[in-house]
């Protein structure tokens, strides 16, 4: 086995693909987990900062080092942050800006999937004339930079009486999740048994009993991925929001942006730290327990650049 | 393929598979009314002089000769160079290693990727909000450095117009390569088992095969990878916004600001669209040679 030999003969070649060495601390391993610490620990950094900032009052701020634990723990820079900062001419903290976000990502992230779903259905099941080429287009779409149709949309929406409402931005979340939600769906449809579909099609059923009997059950892992792609990308969105909305309407992303950029009045770190973490909360719960089927989704996602 | 209604008279063309063209319709709209329609309206309304209302009255380049003869569009766009530039390279290279590193069959593989992936999943905002506090001259990296007894010690890249552009880089690559590493370590799994044995009976030593065996192997990862960060490269605004709000002056700008600045702020339409113009034109350059060798040449996808 060349795992022995390597073992045997402690030179540094042991291959990703051999067995676990083992001497625990060779110099193959130091180097590999010290490295991989010292680069966790970058990464943990600003985390921990935030979390730190956060808990602080202003006085301890301004003495003290950013990296210091807080002295004397304090949780009023979190109420602050969600019921009493200010943005323009509202001091109601992010709280509005929470459920403004709740408002656009539920109806976002059901109708984008719903839309998304059925279309990749009939792409990959019910193909007629022409819908190779559609898509295409979309796919290619996925690529154009967003500045290039954001006027040409609000001119659209305005049209449909919706620029400046919560619609209009739902509407434009599913334009815009469109390409690689259909791409997603399109392929797993495409990928399962085709004599499922011909069975069901021989019993008679039609193009909606075959996707709600058959399709829908079958593909809740993939329904759970585009879900959790969409939660997160639509969260995490501030141009759509500061584009399409209205002030009173603006996302927690936009009003997070606000309230930390605002020139007037002295700087409250601790407040801002909070309101970030707040604004940070619900993708990074999704993220933590979502686990491997968020790596699954921002692979699948990734294609929408 | 499937799903061919099989009437013996055929009725009519339009009514074979009337459901799935039903389903299509958003699908359809948002191909051709949004994406090709939306483009075309752009690129045409940039040859007009639109002001504060799209108006079809055209000036043939005026608005792209004003565009490159402004100072920050010029700013802009060298930013974006640099910053794209070292982007590229540093999230290829930082992802690569770590990928690399990983796929050393370490032991608790998960947690490290949960901790070089979660800036992947906040906004930009929340990240661009972190690092201009850590990069606070008065009480961050600078200010502990000094405290250690380096008082001359200099580092607020923020503030600093020469070299603000590196700041958001750092952001940026803080927030980007754990992407970048997990889909180069997809890539490094994918390889077989049987290169390493070899390469290894050889006696090549492991950073050699590497670069000559592994990456080389790779080539279609780092295409799909290298178009993904390019294609975000273009479209990068919230974080500028976030971190620095273009400043100081405009030493931190970048076109898709420029873009958004012109159309919504300034009223200056024709300026907006020549500007997104010119960045979709960047990104047909990125994407029309990679498209070319991902299905061109008879390979097809999907």
């Amino acid at each position: 086995m060349v795992t022995a030999y390597d073992a045997a003969s402690d030179r540094v070649k042991v291959g990703p693909r051999g067995a676990k060495p083992r001497r625990r601390l060779s110099r193959r391993n130091i180097i590999v987990y010290g490295t991989l610490i010292v680069v966790s620990l970058y990464y943990l950094l600003p985390l921990y900062v935030m979390i730190v900032t956060s808990l602080k009052g202003m006085p301890e701020i301004r003495v003290g080092n950013i990296f210091a634990p807080p002295l004397e723990i304090t949780f009023e820079p979190w109420v602050k942050a969600w019921a009493e900062a200010c943005t323009g001419l509202n001091c109601d903290g992010l709280s509005r800006g929470f459920w403004n976000s709740v408002r656009i990502t539920v109806p976002s992230v059901i109708i984008s999937i719903a839309v998304a779903s059925v279309n990749g259905y009939a792409l990959a099941n019910w193909r007629f004339k022409g819908a190779d080429l559609f898509f295409t287009i979309l796919i290619v779409g996925a690529f154009i930079p967003y500045q290039v149709m954001i006027y040409p949309i609000v001119i659209v929406l305005r049209e449909m009486g919706v620029y400046g409402t919560l619609t209009g931005l739902v509407i434009v979340h599913t334009i815009f999740g469109m390409p690689i939600l259909t791409l997603l769906f399109r392929n797993y449809f495409a990928g399962l048994p085709e004599e499922l579909f011909k069975a069901a099609r021989v019993d008679g059923a039609g193009f909606w009993t075959i996707y709600f009997k058959i399709m829908l059950p079958m593909s809740l892992p993939i329904f759970v991925v585009a879900m959790i792609l969409q939660v997160t990308g639509i969260w995490n969105d501030f141009l759509f929001g500061v584009v399409f909305t209205r002030p009173e309407y603006y996302p927690m992303t936009v009003q997070l942006n606000n309230i930390v950029n605002s020139v007037q009045g002295v700087k409250e770190y601790n407040v801002n730290m909070a309101a970030t973490i707040l604004t940070g909360l619900v993708p990074l719960t999704v993220y933590f327990v979502s686990g491997r089927l968020f790596v699954r989704g921002i692979a699948a996602g990734a294609v929408k650049g | 393929m499937t799903g061919q209604t099989r009437g013996s008279a055929r009725p009519n063309q339009w009514l074979r598979n009337l459901n799935a063209k039903i389903a299509s319709i958003p699908m359809i709209l948002t191909a051709v009314v949004i994406f090709v329609g939306g483009t075309a309206w752009t690129v045409l309304y940039s040859f007009t002089n639109s002001k504060l209302l799209p108006r079809l009255s055209f000036v043939g380049l005026d608005q792209y000769e004003r565009l490159w003869a402004a100072p920050r569009w010029l700013v802009s766009i060298e930013n974006l160079a640099i910053y794209g530039v070292l982007s590229l390279i540093f999230s290829l290279v930082i992802g690569f290693v770590l990928a690399a590193l990983m796929d050393q069959k370490i032991r608790f593989e998960n947690t490290f990727r949960t901790i070089m992936l979660y800036p992947f999943a906040l906004s930009f905002i929340v990240t661009g909000l972190v690092w201009q506090w850590l990069l606070n001259p008065q009480y961050g990296a600078q200010s502990i450095v000094r405290s250690l007894g380096w008082t001359s010690f200099n580092f607020d890249p923020l503030y600093n117009s020469d070299i603000v552009i590196y700041g958001i880089l750092i952001a940026a690559l803080w927030q980007g390569t754990g992407l970048v590493m997990c889909l180069m370590l997809a890539g490094l799994r994918g390889i077989d088992e049987d290169i390493w044995k070899a390469a290894r009976v050889d006696g090549i030593p492991m950073w050699k095969t590497y670069v000559l065996i592994i990456i080389p192997m790779m080539r279609g990862v780092f295409i799909t990878t290298l178009v993904i960060i390019a294609s975000g490269i273009v479209k990068v605004y919230d974080l500028v916004v976030a971190q620095t709000s273009g400043g100081p002056g405009i030493a931190s700008e970048v076109p898709a600001k420029y873009v958004y600045d012109y159309m919504f702020q300034a009223q200056n339409l024709g300026q907006g669209f020549a500007a997104s113009t010119m960045m979709l034109l960047t990104v047909a350059i990125i994407i029309v040679p990679w498209a070319y060798l991902e299905f061109g040449g008879g390979r097809k996808r999907g």
